[in-house]
């Protein structure tokens, strides 16, 4: 058995810190917005969680394409890493985005062009995971898995450019008029010091998650390895 | 002397590339005109889904002119659906791919000449649903900008369908998996063309269509390209 490294441990420690620095900026260090009231701290987690979520979309974007030009399987564990984090991130992030949402523009959900490519994208996350399932033999899984990262990173910038032309030529407002006008709200300096706090912390987060989650990658296949000599 | 073998040994090799797509793209078209099961099948399906549509929407003369484009692109999506799952399992469950595989061409040619059947066999099919739609719903559909359009999505969706068809059916899942695949990648092509049917269809100004028709394109050939580059992977052993 692998003990942890003190490196990665020593990270966990710090990245809980940092949570719980940045939540108390968020909560309670951080002035009551004029407008939108106490909900708009979710503001904070909000973005910086999205800001986690398209690191790992760049990320499995990456290594799936070092994957392919190299056939290490290494960077598969990359990949399926970065796409799990990512996925549970955006989703963190619509959840949230829904909590801010339905006070201030007064619904749960409209179909902006950043909401629906978050809702594509994770779907195309999901239709991942279902398609590495289906798959027997590792290295067919890597493959498929790789090309499907591909296609979904290339698609997802095109999907939010059509919809957002798609917005453009015809603005439909969905809702109450505050759902078009785009709430945004000027920060103050204590504001902004809890917001890049939050994209700080959380980056350092998202970076012990994805080690945590690859080396947890690389003990599952040895396990599986294994298991196929025992079988032998 | 040298220089000529060369040129003839190139130019063999790249005859024998387009030769290679030509008849790939003429068995499966060849196959197809005796049995016609695909074609029926996607046939009979696209007219039931306008069925459905019918109830499921109000088409009345003021909103058909506006819904048809997005009617008539949902039709073909669930059809095409059918024809590509039909299309690879057949060569799957034949033993057809593995062949092909052994013939001593490009990987990208035997893509490109599935691409080319299954091209046809849901151009055909949107091609018998147009007049019956026009006919049902007493739309002129026989736009020459129309037309252009369903040839650049039914591209794009084709292209794209085809490659993640050959991996959906090495899956346990096989049928199933090829929607749940598709459709979220395949967003941008359906956006384009409902927007760009429904501009000819409303007569709508061509600077309101023109950006629709270069995303159309745009994707079209990224796509391409990217499938060209990734085909080997899908279908290595």
């Amino acid at each position: 058995m692998q003990k942890k490294p003190t490196t990665l441990l020593a990270l966990d420690i710090i990245s809980l810190i940092l949570l719980g620095v940045s939540t108390y900026l968020a909560l309670v260090f951080a002035p009551t917005e004029a407008v939108m009231g106490e909900v708009q701290r979710v503001f904070y987690f909000h973005v910086a969680t999205a800001w986690v979520g398209m690191l790992g979309f760049i990320a499995a974007g990456v290594s799936g394409i070092v994957y392919l030009r190299t056939g290490d399987l290494k960077w598969d564990r990359v990949e399926m890493a970065a796409v799990e984090i990512s996925l549970v991130f955006f989703f963190i992030t619509i959840v949230l985005g829904s909590i801010w949402a339905r006070p201030v523009w007064n619904t749960w959900w409209t179909w902006d062009p950043r909401l629906t490519t978050a809702a594509i994208t994770e779907l195309i996350y999901i239709a991942y995971f279902m398609l590495r399932q289906g798959i027997e033999d590792p290295d067919r899984r890597a493959r498929f898995g790789a090309v499907y990262t591909l296609i979904g990173a290339v698609s997802v910038p095109i999907t939010f450019m059509a919809i957002r032309l798609f917005r453009t030529i015809h603005p439909v407002v969905i809702g109450t008029e505050s759902a078009e006008a785009q709430g945004g709200f000027n920060m103050t300096s204590d504001m902004k010091l809890a917001f890049f706090f939050a994209l700080f912390a959380f980056t350092v987060i998202f970076i012990d998650l994805f080690w945590n989650r690859i080396r947890m990658g690389t003990l599952a296949d040895k396990v599986e390895q294994l298991k196929l000599k025992v079988m032998q | 002397m040298a220089e000529q073998t060369i040129t003839t040994t190139r130019t063999k090799a790249k005859s024998n590339y387009w030769k290679a797509i030509a008849a790939i793209a003429w068995k499966d078209l060849a196959a197809e005109l005796r049995s016609r099961e695909l074609i029926s099948a996607m046939l009979v399906f696209s007219l039931l889904v306008i069925l459905i549509f019918n109830f499921a929407l109000e088409l009345d003369i003021t909103t058909r002119r506006t819904v048809t484009s997005g009617v008539l692109w949902s039709t073909f999506a669930f059809a095409g659906t059918l024809g590509l799952n039909r299309s690879m399992a057949v060569e799957k469950d034949r033993g057809c791919l593995d062949g092909l595989l052994l013939a001593p061409v490009d990987r990208s040619a035997i893509y490109f000449g599935k691409v080319i059947s299954n091209l046809a066999f849901m151009l055909i099919v949107e091609a018998i649903v147009l007049p019956i739609y026009s006919v049902l719903y007493n739309v002129n559909l026989f736009q020459p900008g129309l037309l252009m359009v369903i040839l650049l999505g039914s591209i794009g969706y084709t292209t794209v369908g085809t490659l993640l068809a050959s991996m959906a059916v090495q899956t346990r899942t096989r049928d199933v998996m090829l929607p749940i695949l598709l459709f979220p990648v395949v967003v941008p092509i359906l956006i384009a063309a409902v927007k760009a049917s429904g501009g000819y269809l409303t007569d709508a100004p061509m600077t309101d269509i023109l950006p629709w028709l270069n995303l159309l394109i745009a994707y079209d050939v990224i796509f391409t390209a990217i499938a060209f580059m990734v085909f080997d992977y899908v279908v290595e052993e």
